[in-house]
C-alpha cells in the first residue's frame, strides 16, 4: 500500500464528515418552529433556554450559528437530553458497550458462517446442497430482520423455552463474575443470529459467486493440474482471491448492519444505543438523536475507509492513481 | 401462432420474479377494489382465526388483516414508487453528465457522490422523522435524495464505457450536439444496468419503509406492512396470523423485485 493511496483516502474522511454536520445542522434548522424548541425541549424553563440559545450562537448569524454548532460537536457536546435531563453524550456513551458487543459478535459470525456457506455450495455447485443454500440465502436475504426476530422468538424462545427473548441480563439476578458472563452469553445468542443472518445470507451469496469466477481461471487449472486436492484447490487458491470483495461487501454492510440493530434491539429489549435512539425519536428527545445520528454517521465512514485500506494491503493490484 | 416467452423470462427466477412483480402492482392498483373494507375499521371480533370472511384473520381491535395486508402492499409500492422516480432521474443525470464531460466535472460530481453513498439512510430517515414528525411524504424524500449516488456511479461506468465507441463518434461526426448524443446515443445504452439498480433498490426501500412502520415511525394514516407486523408482537403466542401475512406480503415484495433485478441483470451479461 503506498503512502499516497493512504493520505488521498484519509483526505476524503473531512468532507464526507462536513457534509454531514451541514446536513444535520441545515435539518434542525428546516424542522417546524423555533430551532430552540428541537434543540432545548418544549418543557425546559426560560433560564434554560437563555442557556442553550447562548450555547449554539442562536442569536447570531447562520454562519456563525453553523460554526459554534460544530464546535460544540467536536467537543461532544450537544447539551442534555430533555427526557433524562443529563448530557446526551454521556447517556450514549453509556449505551455503546452493549450495541458494540450485539454488532460485533453478530459481524464475526455472519462473516465465517457466510463465508463457509458460499465455500460449501460453491464446490457443490448446481446439486442439491447448492440449490438449497441459494433458495434459503435468497429467501433470507428477503426477510425483515423485525420478522426473523418474531420467528426466533415464537418457536426457540416461546415454544421450545430454551432462550431467553428479552434483555441482557435475567432480571434480580445476583450473579457475579463468569456466572454473570454466562448469563450475558444466554442473552445474546437470539438477537445476535437474527442479526446475523440477514449479513450470512448476502455473504455467502458473494462468496459463492466470487468463488465461481475464480474456479474458471487459469491458475486454477494448473492447481488442478498439478494434482492438488480440490480442497486445496478451494481453499488455498480460489478463495483468497474471491475474499476481496467479501471484504469489501462486510465494510461496506455496517451501516445495514447499524440500522438492523435498532430493530433486534427493539424486538428483544437489548438495552443497546438502538433503542434509545428509537425512544429519543418517539420523545423527539433532538440532542440524543443528532448524537446517535452523528455516531452512527462516524462509524459508517470510519467503516469505509478501513475497509478500503484493508483491500489496498491484500490487493498488492490496487494503486490509487 | 404460439406466444414464445421473450428470452430473458425463461429462467425459474425470471419467471417468479415478474410474476410477483406484477402481482404487487395490480394489489397497488387495485386495493380498494380487492380489498373493500377500510383496514383501519373495526369489522369483526377480535384475534378471529382465518376464515371464509376473513381470510387473514382479524387483529385485537377486530380490524380485517386481509384489509390491511392488501393496503399495506400498497403504502409499500407508493413509497417505492416514489423513491424510484427520484433516485432514477437524479441518478442518471448526474451519472450521464459525469460519464459525457469527463475531466474536471466528472471529478467534482463523483466526490460529491462519494459523501452520499455513506450516508445512513435509515438513521437518516430516523432523525428527519424525530424533527418533523412520521409521514410518508419526507420518507420518500428522505430515501429518494439518498439512493441515486450509488446508480449514478453504475451509470457512469457504462457511458464510460461506450463514449470512444464508434456509434458515438459517427453522431458526433454528424455534428449531432453534446446533449443529443448523451441522450440519444449514450443513456439507451446505460438504462438496463440502470433499471437492475432500481429494481435491487426498490427492494431495500422496501426493507426501509417497513422497518419504520414496525417501530411505529411510518405515516399514522397509511397502513404499513411492518406496522401491522410490530402489532402482533403481544399476541404471537395466540394469533399466528397476525405475525404470518404481513410478514410474507412483505417477503413476496422483496423476493420479487430480487429476482427481477436478477433476471435483467443475467440477461444484459449474457448478452455482451
Amino acid at each position: 500500500m503506498t503512502r499516497r493511496y493512504l493520505a488521498r483516502r484519509l483526505l476524503q474522511v473531512p468532507p464526507a464528515a462536513l457534509v454531514i454536520l451541514v446536513g444535520a445542522f441545515l435539518l434542525i434548522h428546516l424542522a417546524p418552529g423555533d430551532p430552540i424548541l428541537a434543540l432545548a425541549g418544549e418543557s425546559g424553563d426560560a433560564a434554560y433556554y437563555a442557556e442553550m440559545r447562548a450555547k449554539f450562537g442562536l442569536d447570531r448569524s447562520l454562519i456563525e450559528q453553523l460554526a459554534v454548532f460544530v464546535g460544540n460537536v467536536v467537543r461532544f457536546d450537544l447539551g442534555d437530553s430533555y427526557v433524562l435531563g443529563r448530557p446526551a453524550a454521556l447517556v450514549i456513551a453509556e449505551r455503546i458497550p452493549a450495541t458494540l458487543l450485539l454488532t460485533g459478535v453478530a459481524l464475526a459470525l455472519a462473516s465465517t458462517v457466510g463465508i463457509a456457506i458460499g465455500l460449501v455450495a460453491a464446490a457443490r455447485v448446481h446439486r442439491r446442497t447448492d440449490v438449497a443454500i441459494n433458495l434459503v440465502t435468497l429467501a433470507l436475504h428477503a426477510t425483515p430482520s423485525f420478522w426473523l426476530a418474531q420467528l426466533a422468538i415464537l418457536t426457540l424462545g416461546l415454544w421450545a423455552g430454551i432462550l431467553p427473548v428479552g434483555g441482557m441480563t435475567t432480571a434480580r439476578s445476583s450473579a457475579t463474575g463468569v456466572a454473570a458472563l454466562l448469563d450475558v452469553a444466554h442473552h445474546l445468542v437470539l438477537p445476535v443470529a437474527v442479526l446475523a443472518a440477514t449479513e450470512v445470507a448476502a455473504i455467502a451469496r458473494l462468496t459463492r459467486t466470487g468463488l465461481l469466477d475464480e474456479l474458471s481461471q487459469d491458475y486454477v487449472r494448473t492447481a488442478r493440474a498439478k494434482g492438488l486436492s480440490e480442497r486445496r484447490v478451494l481453499v488455498r487458491h480460489a478463495l483468497r482471491r474471491a475474499l476481496l470483495p467479501v471484504v469489501t461487501v462486510i465494510g461496506g454492510r455496517v451501516g445495514h448492519l447499524l440500522g438492523g440493530t435498532v430493530l433486534v434491539e427493539a424486538v428483544f429489549g437489548w438495552p443497546g444505543v438502538g433503542r434509545l435512539l428509537l425512544s429519543a425519536v418517539q420523545a423527539r428527545d433532538t440532542p440524543i438523536v443528532l448524537g446517535v445520528f452523528l455516531v452512527i454517521a462516524t462509524t459508517v465512514i470510519v467503516a469505509n475507509v478501513v475497509t478500503d485500506l484493508v483491500y489496498a494491503r491484500l490487493d498488492p493490484r490496487i494503486r490509487y492513481a | 401462432m404460439r406466444w414464445r416467452p421473450p428470452q430473458w423470462l425463461r429462467t425459474p427466477g425470471a419467471v417468479i420474479g415478474t410474476a410477483l412483480t406484477a402481482l404487487v402492482l395490480v394489489v397497488a392498483a387495485l386495493a380498494d377494489v380487492i380489498a373493500t373494507t377500510d383496514p383501519f375499521a373495526t369489522i369483526g371480533p377480535p384475534l378471529t382465526v382465518p376464515t371464509a370472511v376473513f381470510p387473514m384473520g382479524t387483529d385485537d381491535l377486530g380490524r380485517d388483516l386481509f384489509s390491511g395486508v392488501i393496503h399495506g402492499v400498497r403504502t409499500s409500492a407508493l413509497v417505492a414508487l416514489g423513491v424510484g422516480l427520484i433516485a432514477l432521474p437524479l441518478g442518471i443525470l448526474v451519472g450521464g453528465v459525469a460519464g459525457a464531460r469527463g475531466g474536471l466535472v466528472d471529478d467534482l460530481l463523483m466526490r460529491f457522490s462519494e459523501v452520499w453513498q455513506v450516508l445512513p439512510r435509515f438513521f437518516l430517515a430516523l432523525m428527519v422523522i424525530a424533527l418533523f414528525g412520521p409521514g410518508l411524504d419526507r420518507i420518500v424524500l428522505v430515501l429518494g435524495l439518498t439512493s441515486w449516488s450509488l446508480l449514478a456511479r453504475v451509470v457512469r461506468a457504462e457511458i464510460l464505457s461506450v463514449r470512444e465507441r464508434e456509434f458515438v463518434e459517427a453522431a458526433r461526426a454528424g455534428g449531432s450536439s453534446e446533449w443529443r448524443i448523451l441522450w440519444r446515443q449514450m443513456l439507451p445504452h446505460a438504462m438496463p444496468v440502470a433499471i437492475v439498480f432500481v429494481t435491487l433498490l426498490l427492494a431495500q426501500v422496501c426493507l426501509i419503509e417497513s422497518s419504520l412502520g414496525f417501530l411505529g415511525l411510518s405515516d399514522p394514516n397509511a397502513i404499513s406492512l411492518g406496522y401491522l407486523a410490530s402489532q402482533a408482537q403481544r399476541f404471537l403466542r395466540v394469533a399466528w396470523w397476525m405475525w404470518l401475512f404481513p410478514g410474507l406480503a412483505l417477503i413476496a415484495i422483496i423476493v420479487g423485485f430480487n429476482l427481477l433485478g436478477d433476471a435483467i441483470n443475467d440477461r444484459i451479461r449474457g448478452r455482451r
